[in-house]
């Protein structure tokens, strides 16, 4: 286990020695919260509850989601797997005596924490004091927040690592990849929040594993969910990752069968 | 043995793209057949000309390629089933390109080497102590990988893929690029850590220099199969190359006639023969005087590179 923790902080720093690059991403994230802040007051302006949100409600899921942008990569796959198998780096990947899937995991969570206090701090905080949102003064929906935080980022994780890894198939996984991000961002609920979604919609959108990506943590920040609830929400988060995770493992397996291991 | 390969085989399969949206398949055979075996402790030249297919048997021995047919064992396990447990039997270094991670310091590389391969404390302080003294990188410790040059970039490789103590280390063309001095290092260091740890080491290179440095043994492959495999004194023999000797006449001329003797290259007046190695070089030499206006002869000895380029040709 130390070894992942020790990939994870070096993934880190690496990121903290490129820390110029996330300055561009944090500007648009806040930038486009505030945009997504004015159109959700107009459409509550007539309403004072829409699938259970009041305006409050909203305007933090609003600033929390942009916040996740990073931490969850909602936009981009982030992971450098298809560059490193047309580059033939992933050979070294490959004869390292660990676990692939759970290095990149570890590297992927590295990045994520960085995500965190480089580009979701000024997002969340700039909403805070523009817009009414919900803060949790209560330390134990801040715990409740982390666990459905870390367990949202494990499905978002085996979501693009599945993408990613169809790069050992495919010359270009761009397709796949960009189709996936696509994904994230409407069943996300990044484009428009998923309590906007209509009847039958709303209830697949909320059923699929991208609800655990922006919707869970939430619904747990808002202090929606505790006792039983918050355990049905964590256990919903946990079956996806599991069965994402698990379908990975297979398909890793696949890979490394077919692998061609590129340059020499 | 520590590594057996037995009609080890591996076809690359190829998409080509022949018309808008029609596909080709095409199969490249990169390795067919090869039969190979080494034992602890040997130092091996495994060599051959460009695309023979030794980087992919190497990719197949260190267990990142699966191979499509044959059977393969290294150090008695199944590469590609038991990658993480033979992971931690071997090294590789491909000289192409480095294993270390670009953006961190050679320090952090080595401490994340260290619990990847679980390496005991006491084993990877005296390890990392011995190599860095060897290797010269005592300055270098803390630099970032992309800032080093290629040369000091290959002592750290060679470095990061020792600090666990495997027992076979796969060198592929790991002195390209390097000078004079930097090569000597490594080839030094080589010899010492074949004869000093026992390691096993498998070495593929385009300088014949390193081989005949260091290996009694070597392997060439051609087309993906093995085309000697034996001493190195003995493939000499084999191919009893030719000798060279250099004239420069008085005037630029064609090709000169003496019996013996055939004339392989021309360049204004200074001419090349290639004549037996055992016939008689100052009988020669009186010949071409006696014929033409001499100014000038050398003789250059068949070297290894000759006698290979013999066998890769035949
Ligand atoms: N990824 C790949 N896809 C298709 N064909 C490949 C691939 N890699 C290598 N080949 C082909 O397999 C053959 C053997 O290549 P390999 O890289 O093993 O040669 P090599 O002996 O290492 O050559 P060199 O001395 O140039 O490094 C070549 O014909 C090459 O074109
Ligand atoms: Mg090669």
């Amino acid at each position: 286990m130390i070894v992942y923790a020790l990939v994870a902080r070096q993934t880190f720093r690496r990121y903290v020695t490129y820390r110029g690059a996330m300055l561009g991403g944090m500007a648009a994230n806040t930038v486009f919260g505030g945009i997504k802040a004015f159109i959700v007051t107009a459409i509550w302006r007539h309403k004072t509850v829409i699938g259970g949100y009041d305006l409050r409600d909203v305007l933090t899921y609003t600033f929390v989601a942009q916040a996740l942008i990073g931490p969850m990569s909602i936009l981009t796959n982030n992971l450098d797997i298809p560059a490193r198998i047309r580059s033939g780096d992933i050979g070294t990947d490959l004869f390292r005596p660990v676990d692939f899937q759970g290095y990149w995991l570890a590297q992927d969570f590295g990045r994520a924490g960085f995500a965190i206090l480089g580009r979701s701090l000024v997002p969340f905080v700039a909403g805070a004091l523009l817009f009414r949102v919900r803060v949790p003064t209560d330390p134990r929906v801040w715990a409740a927040f982390a666990g459905a935080l870390a367990l949202g980022m494990l499905v978002s994780f085996a979501l693009r690592y599945l993408a990613a890894m169809s790069a050992f198939w495919l010359l270009d996984e761009k397709g796949v990849t960009g189709f996936m991000n696509m994904l994230t961002m409407f069943f996300g609920g990044l484009t428009v929040p998923l309590v906007l979604f209509p009847g039958w919609l709303g209830d697949v959108a909320r059923a699929l594993p991208w609800a655990s990506v922006i919707l869970v943590p939430v619904n747990v920040f808002l202090g929606k969910l505790s006792g039983a609830g918050l355990a049905g929400a964590y256990a919903f988060e946990a079956a996806w990752a599991a069965a994402l995770l698990a379908l990975g493992r297979l398909v890793t397996t696949r890979a490394r069968r077919r692998a061609v291991v590129q340059g020499g | 043995m520590l590594i057996e390969a037995e009609n080890l085989s591996k076809t690359y399969t190829l998409r080509k793209k022949t018309g808008r949206l029609k596909r080709e398949r095409a199969t490249v055979e990169a390795v067919r057949e090869l039969n190979l075996s080494v034992a602890e402790g040997e130092l091996l030249g495994y060599i051959g000309p460009n695309g023979a297919g030794k980087s992919t048997s190497i990719k197949m021995f260190t267990g990142i390629l699966s191979p499509s047919g044959g059977t393969l064992r290294v150090a008695g396990l199944e590469p590609i089933r038991e990658r993480k447990q033979l992971a931690r039997r071997i090294g590789v270094v491909f000289g192409q390109r480095t294993t270390l991670w670009w953006d961190l310091p050679l320090r952090d590389s080595f401490a994340l080497l260290h619990r990847m391969y679980a390496i005991p404390d006491a084993r990877y302080a005296e390890n990392l102590k011995r190599y860095v003294e060897l290797l010269g990188l005592a300055e270098l410790l803390d630099t970032p990988v992309r800032q080093l040059s290629l040369g000091q970039r290959m002592r750290g490789d060679l470095t990061a893929a020792l600090l666990h103590d495997p027992s076979i280390l796969y060198l592929d063309e790991p002195t390209i690029g390097l000078d004079v001095t930097s090569k000597m290092v490594v080839r030094e260091f080589l010899a010492e850590l074949n004869r000093e740890r026992g390691t096993t080491i498998v070495l593929t290179t385009h300088d014949l220099d390193d081989i005949e440095r260091l290996c009694r043994r070597v392997v060439v492959i051609d087309h993906g199969t093995v085309a000697y495999d034996g001493e190195l004194s003995a493939l000499r023999n084999r191919i009893a190359a030719d000798r060279t000797l250099v004239v420069d006449l008085a005037r630029p001329g064609p090709a000169v006639t003496v019996p013996g003797a055939t004339v392989t290259r021309v360049d204004g007046p200074r001419q090349w023969l290639a004549f037996p190695a055992e016939a008689n070089a100052a009988e020669l030499i009186s010949a071409v005087a006696s014929r033409y206006e001499l100014v000038d002869v050398s003789i250059r000895e068949a070297d290894i590179e000759d006698v290979v380029r013999e066998l890769y040709s035949s």
